[in-house]
């Protein structure tokens, strides 16, 4: 299959109409679910993802750290999220997922200020179609921002990666399969920091400071959108 | 579609200008510059400034009046739901009543609801409540709501203006806890119409003009009846 497959057309769009530098449309709401202390619905593309945050003392009590709080994000893919049936329950991948994004929302929540707390970040992807764990990510940084836990600031996330030896921005799911590299990443806007960075495949030095100037750009507009979404929940359309 | 005005809203991560006044609540800093930790409005008083989150869990804080839920029973101690990631303790000396250990079933049952107050809390946020206070007491009827905690300074309003115009409009008895649990008494007509009454402010707390707008509400409300 590989090398059969033409990723970006003579005219250098790619399969899904797109330029090499331009994102699928992103849209966030929060407060989707009422009996969560936050929480947020990302449409990345397909991807279709609900993410609930719960903001509790730790349990069992054994797990709690007397002078932070430890965050737990579970990343869950339906059955039906695939093209063929996931098996469902956690497996390597999913665990890794869980993995990077609670470590890159560590980073980012004020842990010193909730001792003894566990703060549950339930991901749950319900159409999966590339860049998962960015899309989750930042939905989930949204969420538990609605949650009101303390922030040094909102992560952000986006990927770019390597299809028919190009660079371009925010693969989908052919790009992803049958492309040479895939390259996550995600920062906190305001100081430049990384917190998420995984390359799979192969680029160079320069297609890689290429990848990321790009993601950087392309940041800078999800930020806006995440923003976006905390806000629409609290503008009230006056009465009259 | 007119948007409402609102106070100055901030973001995680936004840069926050002093503008000599002095930092207190919900702001960080970094590089001796101060940003914000919530999503919020900013409050500039005649000292310092804050953050205002949309919101955020309940920490207990001492001498805070707050309404609690009885989750289970110990020996000597009920553990109380406090609407907040973490729970309180009732020990039976802090109680008006003269209990036996364990015979604590016969004061405060699982799902009971208590008005208490905060008696101690330590840097890892365990607290103790206290019903030795005049006015502590078993909420034995009405109906309880929750508003999120960083709206009920809002719900009471300023010098309790907000709640006392709910209270008379609706002609009920309300406790509001410090923690967000609200109790409302009454005839049930006149509940349902406080409790909306309390989840409009809930919502519109961020906007100008609110207690001018709910009286309004109120007359809006018996003019049509």
């Amino acid at each position: 299959m590989e090398g059969n497959i033409k990723l970006i057309n003579d005219d250098g769009l790619r399969l899904d109409g797109r330029a090499f530098n331009e994102m699928r449309p992103i849209k966030i709401q929060t407060g989707v679910i009422e009996k969560a202390d936050g929480s947020a619905f990302i449409e990345w593309g397909a991807n279709k993802i609900i993410v609930a945050v719960y903001v509790r003392e730790a349990y069992p009590k054994h797990t709690q750290n007397m002078d932070r709080a430890i965050v737990k994000a579970r990343y869950n893919m339906a059955g039906f999220s695939v093209e063929e049936r996931k098996r469902p329950g956690p497996d390597r991948r999913t665990m890794e997922i869980s993995k990077v994004v609670s470590e890159a929302l560590s980073s980012a929540i004020i842990l010193e200020k909730l001792p003894r707390v566990e703060i549950d970040v339930f991901i749950e992807v319900l159409e999966a179609d590339a860049g998962t764990r960015i899309a989750s990510l930042t939905a989930s940084s949204v969420a538990v921002a609605d949650a009101g836990v303390p922030m040094r600031d909102l992560v952000v996330g986006c990927t770019a990666g390597k299809a028919d030896g190009r660079v371009v921005l925010d693969l989908s799911k052919d790009e992803d399969n049958y492309g040479q590299a895939d390259i996550p990443m995600a920062i906190l806007p305001r100081t430049g920091k990384v917190v998420l960075l995984q390359i799979d495949g192969d680029v160079s030095e320069e297609e890689f400071d290429q990848a990321t100037s790009m993601m950087m750009n392309a940041m800078k507009d999800i930020s806006k959108i995440q923003r976006d979404a905390l806000m629409s929940k609290y503008s009230i359309e006056d009465g009259e | 579609m007119k948007c409402l005005e609102t106070k100055e809203i901030v973001y995680p991560g936004d840069k926050i200008e002093l503008n000599d006044l002095k930092p207190r609540n919900g702001l960080y800093e970094s590089n001796s510059e101060y940003f914000s930790e919530y999503f919020g409005v900013i409050q500039r008083g005649d000292k310092f400034v804050d953050i205002a989150p949309f919101n955020s869990p309940y920490l207990p804080r001492v001498n805070d009046k707050i309404i609690g839920k009885i989750m289970d029973i110990g020996p000597t101690m009920w553990t109380v739901d406090i609407n907040s990631p973490y729970y309180s303790l009732l020990h039976i000396n802090d109680t008006p009543w003269h209990v036996n250990a364990g015979d604590l079933e016969r004061y405060l049952n699982v799902g009971d609801f208590i008005y208490a107050k905060i008696s101690q809390s330590n840097e890892i946020r365990e607290s103790w409540v206290s019903m030795k206070e005049p006015g502590m007491k078993k909420l034995e009827t009405g109906q309880i709501i929750a508003v999120k905690p960083p709206k009920v300074p809002r719900v009471i309003g300023k010098g309790g203006n907000m709640i006392n115009l709910i209270k008379n409009e609706t002609n009920t008895k309300i406790i509001v806890g410090q923690n967000g649990f609200i109790w409302i008494d009454g005839d049930i007509e006149n509940v349902n119409m406080a409790i909306n009454a309390i989840k409009i402010v809930e919502k519109e707390a961020h906007t100008i003009g609110l207690t001018d707008r709910m009286a309004e509400y109120f007359k809006k409300l018996k003019g049509e009846n």
